[in-house]
C-alpha cells in the first residue's frame, strides 16, 4: 500500500521582502525551504512505512529546483520522490495544482501497480496560506478528507479503516474513515526526524524522477495560468499602527494589569 | 638461590604476556599520528611525566612526586638485587668503584625511607581523610587492589632495610653510607636472632614481592606506571578543543559506536588512568549531579575493550555496547550530552588524558548514524542549516544593531580588521548592547575594522562541539570560502566560541587567520595609548572576572581581561576561587547553551552561587554564553542588585566623560 506524501518547496517566510512596485514576492537570494507543515506529512509517512509497511513516496509540483525539496524527503527515509514540473503547470492556483498532484498520485498507483492508502499533506503552506490543495486532491481522487490531523489513533489494515484525533479551535474531534483517505496534518502529529549523514549522501546520488506533461497527459486547460480560476491582483504588506504604552511597567505592574483588563474588556476583547 | 631463576622468568613471562596482551587491545584502536614533533614531545614528557608538572599541581601531589621518583632510583636497587638472584656471588659493590657505589647505596636507603614515609601517608589518606574524589561508582578509593599495591611497596622498602640490615650487621656492606638500615642492624642485633635466617627471610620476602609486583603490574590500573610516560609523549599538541575532521562519502562511518572506533591513543589514554578523581572533581557536569564523570567515560572504554576483547579480535560485533546501556563498560546517552567540553578534565588530568574528544566522537555517533540527540537541538541544527544562527532568525537582521551608528563594511586593502560580529552579537538583545560598546571602542581608539554584515554566517562552533561534524565541515567551508574571497586576514570577535573556532578549528581547513578576542585588542589599545580613557571607573563597585572556558583553557587568554579591568578600575578584579585554569563552567559550552538541564542542579546557579560568596557588584565577563548564564543564575538567585558586564562594557564606562 502506498502512503504519499505531497510537499511544497516555498521561500523561507522569515526572509522574504515583497517589491513595493511590482507586488510580487522578492525571489532572489530568497533561500528555500520545505513548506514546514509538510515535512509533518512527510514525517508520518515515514512512520506509516516503519510501522505498517506502505511504501512511502513524496511528491511535489514545482520549478526544476523544487527537485531540492524532493532531496531531503529522500534524506529522511522516501522509497521514491516525483516532481510534477512543466512550464504548463506554471502560474497554478490550487485548483490546477489539485488536478496535477491528483493525476500524479494516480499515475504513481498504476506504476506501483499498487493501490494508494494514505495522502499526506500539510494542512497549509506558509506562502499561499489557503488550505485548499489537500481537499481539493481528495475531491478529485475520491478520497475521503480528514483535515486537520493531529493524531493518529488507529490503523486497522485488516479491516482498512483510519481513526485519528483533529484538532479543530477548542475542541479535539475523533473521527473514522475507511481508506484511501487524504490527511493534511498540523505540527502537533509528530516530530519530523533528522536525516542521517548516510542518507542525506545517499539521497545526493539517488535520482528524483520528473514527471512532465508528457507524462501526465493532462488537459492544458486544466492546468497551471490557464487551468486556474483564481489570479491573485495584489499582494502588501499591511501597515500595523504603532500602539501606544500604559501603564507604569515594572513600577506598577498590578496597576498596569488592571489597566490592561479595563481595555480589553472595554473593545469587547476579554470574557468574563 | 638458584630457584629464583625460575620464578623470575615466569614472572617475567607473564608480565610479557600481559604487557603484549594490553598492547594488541590497544593496536585495535584506529591510526593517529602522534609521533610528529618529537623533539617537544619530549620536552612536554620530560615536564609533565618526570617532572611530575600537573601531579604536584595538588597537595598530595607531592607525596606521588616521592613515590616516583623513589621508583625511578630503585630501579637501579632492583635491578642489582635480580642481578643477585641470577647470578650467583654478585655484588653491586664488586662492579662499581666504591666512590660511585657508596653514594649510590646512601641514594637508596633515604631514598627508600622517603617512599616509606609517603606510602603510610598514602594508606592515611585512603584511611583517614580520603577526599570524596578518590571513589567513583565503580572504583572505591579503600579497594583491596588500592591497598594491595601500597603494602606492595612498603613490604620492598620493609624487607630492603632487613636484608641491608642483616648485611651490615654480618659486615658484608659498610655502614657509614646506610643510616636508615644500619638503625634496622641494631634492632636485629638486639633481637638477638640468627641473622643468616633473618637474611633468608629478607632477601625472600623481597624477592617474592618484587616478582608478584611485576607479574599483578600490568593487570592493574597501576599499569600507568608503565602508560603514563608515553601517554605524556603522545599527548595531543595542538588545540585540545579541537576535533578531528571527518571525510564524508558514501559507505563511511562516521563517529565512536564501539571502543575500536577509537583511536589507539584513546585506548592507551584508558590503560593510563590510575583513577586519581581529579577530572570527576574538577567536572561540572559531576559536580551538579549529572551522570557524566570523566573519568568513569575513560574507564568505560577500558572495561569495554577487555569485555569484547575475544569478540573485536574475532572481527565480530561487540557484546557490551560503548553507547546506550547502564553498567561498567558503557555509557548512557544521558552521559554522553552532559558534557560542556569546558575541558576542566583535561587540564586536571596528570598523565594528559583527553577525555573530550572521546565524548564528542560519541555524540557524532549519535547524531550523525542515528539521529538521536535531544529533542530540543532539533531546532537548533535545523536552525544552523537553516539560517546560519541558532535561533532561526532571518539572517537579514544581522546587522540590526548598526542602526544608530556608522558601520563600514570590510573591504579587503582598505579595512585592517574584519569584526566577525558573532550570531550572539548580532542578534542576542543584551550581546548586541555589547557589540555596539566595542564598535564605539574601536572607533574611539582609530582601529580600521568592518564587518561582513548579513553576509555574516555562523561559525558552527556548537554544532561541532555536539557531533554535527556534517553541518559544521559545510559552514566551515562556506566561511573559509568567504573569508578569502573578502581577503580576510585579521579578525576581532567577541565570542571566544568564535574565537577558537576561527583561530583553531578553521586552520584544518587551510586557513591561518589572525584572530584576536576583544579582550586581548582592548588590553594593547589601552597599552599603547590609542585608547584613552576619560575617567576612572568607579560605579561598577567590586569587579570580580570569570574565565570563559573558550577564552581561558582552550586558548590561554587569562590575563588580558583582568589587566584591563585593573587598568580601567585601577584595582586588579578579585578572583573566584576557581579561577583561570580551573575556572569552573557557565554550563552553556559544548553546545549546553541550547540544551535543558534537568539533571541535578543547574551549573550556572553553582558559579552564580560561587560568585556572591565574594559579594562583588559586577561579575564581569568576556563571552555572551557566561552573559546569559549568569544574568539568567541571577534572576533565579533574586540577586538583581549584581550585574553582569562584559569587559566591552566596563571599557565604555571609562570612555563616558567625567561627570
Amino acid at each position: 500500500m502506498l502512503a504519499i506524501a505531497c510537499i511544497k518547496q516555498v521561500p523561507d517566510t522569515t526572509q522574504v521582502q515583497i517589491d513595493p512596485v511590482t507586488n510580487t514576492l522578492v525571489r532572489e537570494g530568497i533561500p528555500f525551504i520545505v513548506n514546514p507543515y509538510d515535512t509533518h506529512a512527510l514525517e508520518e509517512s515515514l512512520r506509516l512505512k516503519d510501522r505498517h509497511g506502505f511504501r512511502a513516496v513524496a511528491l511535489s509540483m514545482g520549478p526544476p529546483n523544487a527537485e531540492a525539496a524532493l532531496r531531503k524527503a529522500l534524506s529522511m527515509g522516501a522509497d521514491d520522490a516525483i516532481l510534477c514540473s512543466d512550464r504548463c503547470f506554471g502560474g497554478a492556483d490550487t485548483l490546477a495544482t489539485s488536478n496535477v498532484l491528483a493525476a500524479a498520485i494516480a499515475r504513481i498507483a498504476e506504476e506501483a501497480g499498487d493501490e494508494v492508502g494514505i495522502v499526506l499533506c500539510g494542512k497549509q503552506t506558509i506562502d499561499g496560506d489557503t488550505a485548499q490543495v489537500g481537499p481539493g486532491i481528495a475531491s478529485r481522487l475520491g478520497f475521503r478528507q480528514l483535515t486537520l490531523v493531529d493524531k493518529i489513533l488507529t490503523l486497522d489494515m485488516e479491516k482498512r479503516t483510519i481513526r485519528v484525533s483533529r484538532k479543530l479551535e477548542g475542541r479535539h474531534e475523533i473521527v473514522e474513515a475507511p481508506l484511501p483517505v487524504m490527511i493534511t496534518v498540523v505540527r502537533e502529529l509528530n516530530r519530523p526526524r533528522y536525516p542521517t549523514v548516510p542518507m542525506r549522501l545517499a539521497a545526493v546520488n539517488a535520482s528524483v524522477k520528473v514527471w512532465n506533461n508528457e507524462v501526465l497527459k493532462l488537459d492544458v486547460n486544466s492546468v497551471g495560468l490557464k487551468g486556474s480560476p483564481t489570479w491573485v491582483s495584489r499582494i502588501f504588506s499591511p501597515e500595523r499602527d504603532k500602539g501606544e504604552i500604559i501603564g507604569y511597567g515594572v513600577n506598577d505592574p498590578e496597576g498596569t494589569a488592571a489597566l490592561l483588563i479595563d481595555r480589553l474588556l472595554s473593545k469587547d476583547l476579554l470574557a468574563v | 638461590m638458584t630457584i629464583f631463576t625460575p620464578l623470575f622468568l615466569i614472572a617475567l613471562g607473564i608480565f610479557i604476556w600481559q604487557c603484549g596482551k594490553k598492547l594488541s587491545l590497544i593496536r585495535l584502536g584506529r591510526p593517529e599520528n602522534r609521533f610528529d614533533n618529537p623533539a617537544l614531545r619530549l620536552r612536554e614528557m620530560l615536564l609533565y611525566a618526570f617532572g611530575q608538572k600537573r601531579v604536584v599541581a595538588r597537595p598530595f601531589g607531592i607525596n606521588h612526586f616521592v613515590i616516583f621518583w623513589a621508583f625511578i632510583v630503585l630501579l637501579a636497587a632492583n635491578g642489582a638485587f635480580i642481578l643477585e638472584g641470577l647470578i650467583p656471588g654478585f655484588r653491586l659493590a664488586n662492579v662499581l668503584p666504591p666512590s660511585l657505589y657508596h653514594p649510590l647505596v646512601f641514594a637508596f636507603d633515604i631514598v627508600s625511607f622517603l617512599a616509606l614515609g609517603a606510602i603510610v601517608l598514602s594508606f592515611a589518606r585512603r584511611l583517614l581523610f580520603k577526599p570524596p574524589y578518590l571513589d567513583s561508582a565503580y572504583v572505591n578509593a579503600r579497594s583491596f587492589e588500592a591497598f594491595l599495591i601500597l603494602s606492595f611497596i612498603a613490604l620492598l622498602m620493609l624487607a630492603s632495610f632487613g636484608l641491608n640490615g642483616v648485611k651490615i650487621s654480618l659486615g658484608i656492606e659498610p655502614a657509614d653510607f646506610m643510616p636508615v638500615s644500619t638503625v634496622a642492624a641494631a634492632l636485629l642485633e638486639k633481637s638477638g636472632s640468627d641473622l643468616e635466617t633473618w637474611g633468608a627471610f629478607f632477601w625472600w620476602l623481597h624477592a617474592g614481592v618484587l616478582l608478584a609486583f611485576i607479574c599483578f603490574l600490568p593487570m592493574s590500573k597501576h599499569m600507568h606506571i608503565l602508560t603514563a610516560i608515553p601517554n605524556c609523549f603522545f599527548q595531543n599538541l595542538g588545540s585540545i578543543s579541537t576535533q578531528p575532521r571527518e571525510e564524508f562519502a558514501v559507505g563511511n562511518r562516521y563517529g565512536v559506536e564501539k571502543v575500536t572506533d577509537l583511536t589507539w591513543k584513546d585506548l592507551l589514554d584508558s590503560f593510563t588512568c590510575t583513577e586519581c578523581g581529579r577530572c570527576q572533581d574538577a567536572c561540572p557536569a559531576n559536580a551538579t549531579g549529572k551522570s557524566l564523570n570523566p573519568r568513569q567515560v575513560v574507564h568505560s572504554l577500558k572495561v569495554n575493550l577487555l569485555a569484547n576483547a575475544p569478540a573485536l579480535k574475532a572481527g565480530e560485533p561487540p557484546r557490551v555496547p560503548l553507547i546506550g546501556a547502564e553498567g561498567e563498560g558503557t555509557n548512557t546517552e544521558e552521559t554522553i550530552w552532559a558534557c560542556t567540553t569546558c575541558g576542566a578534565c583535561l587540564q586536571a588530568c596528570p598523565v594528559m588524558i583527553e577525555h573530550l574528544p572521546k565524548l564528542v566522537g560519541m555524540r557524532r555517533h549519535l547524531v550523525e548514524m542515528e539521529s538521536k540527540f535531544p529533542e530540543e537541538l532539533l531546532n537548533l541544527f535545523e536552525n544552523m542549516e537553516q539560517r546560519s544562527n541558532p535561533w532561526g532568525i532571518a539572517p537579514g537582521e544581522r546587522t540590526k544593531w548598526t542602526a544608530q551608528m556608522d558601520v563600514k563594511p570590510f573591504e579587503a586593502g582598505k579595512t585592517e580588521y574584519l569584526l566577525y560580529v558573532g550570531c550572539a552579537g548580532s542578534f542576542d538583545s543584551r550581546s548586541k548592547q555589547v557589540t555596539v560598546n566595542l564598535a564605539a571602542i574601536l572607533d574611539a581608539a582609530g582601529v580600521s575594522w568592518g564587518i561582513l554584515g548579513k553576509d555574516e554566517k555562523c561559525c558552527g562552533d556548537s554544532l561541532r562541539r555536539l557531533g554535527n561534524e556534517y553541518i559544521f565541515d559545510r559552514m566551515a567551508k562556506e566561511n573559509v570560502a568567504l573569508f578569502r574571497e573578502r581577503g580576510v586576514t585579521k579578525v576581532i570577535t567577541m565570542c571566544p566560541h568564535c574565537f577558537t573556532t576561527l583561530r583553531n578549528d578553521y586552520r584544518q581547513y587551510g586557513i591561518e587567520l589572525e584572530v584576536i578576542h576583544h579582550s586581548e585588542l582592548i588590553k594593547e589599545l589601552l597599552a599603547t595609548g590609542r585608547l584613552k580613557l576619560n575617567r576612572q571607573v568607579g560605579e561598577l563597585g567590586k569587579i570580580i572576572f570569570h574565565d570563559s572556558c573558550y577564552l581561558g583553557r582552550h586558548n590561554d587568554v587569562y590575563d588580558a581581561p583582568r589587566q584591563v579591568v585593573a587598568t580601567v578600575t585601577g584595582a586588579a578584579p578579585a578572583e573566584f576561587d576557581r579561577a583561570r585554569e580551573g575556572s569552573f563552567c557557565c554550563g552553556a559550552g559544548g553546545g549546553r547553551m541550547w540544551m535543558e538541564e534537568l539533571t541535578g542542579i543547574r551549573i550556572n546557579l553553582n558559579r552564580v552561587t560561587e560568585a556572591l560568596e565574594k559579594r562583588p557588584d559586577t561579575i564581569c565577563v568576556a563571552c555572551p554564553y557566561c552573559m546569559t548564564m549568569f544574568e539568567d543564575g541571577l534572576k533565579d538567585k533574586q540577586a538583581g542588585q549584581t550585574r553582569v558586564r562584559d569587559i566591552a562594557e566596563v571599557v565604555a564606562e571609562g570612555m563616558r566623560p567625567q561627570a
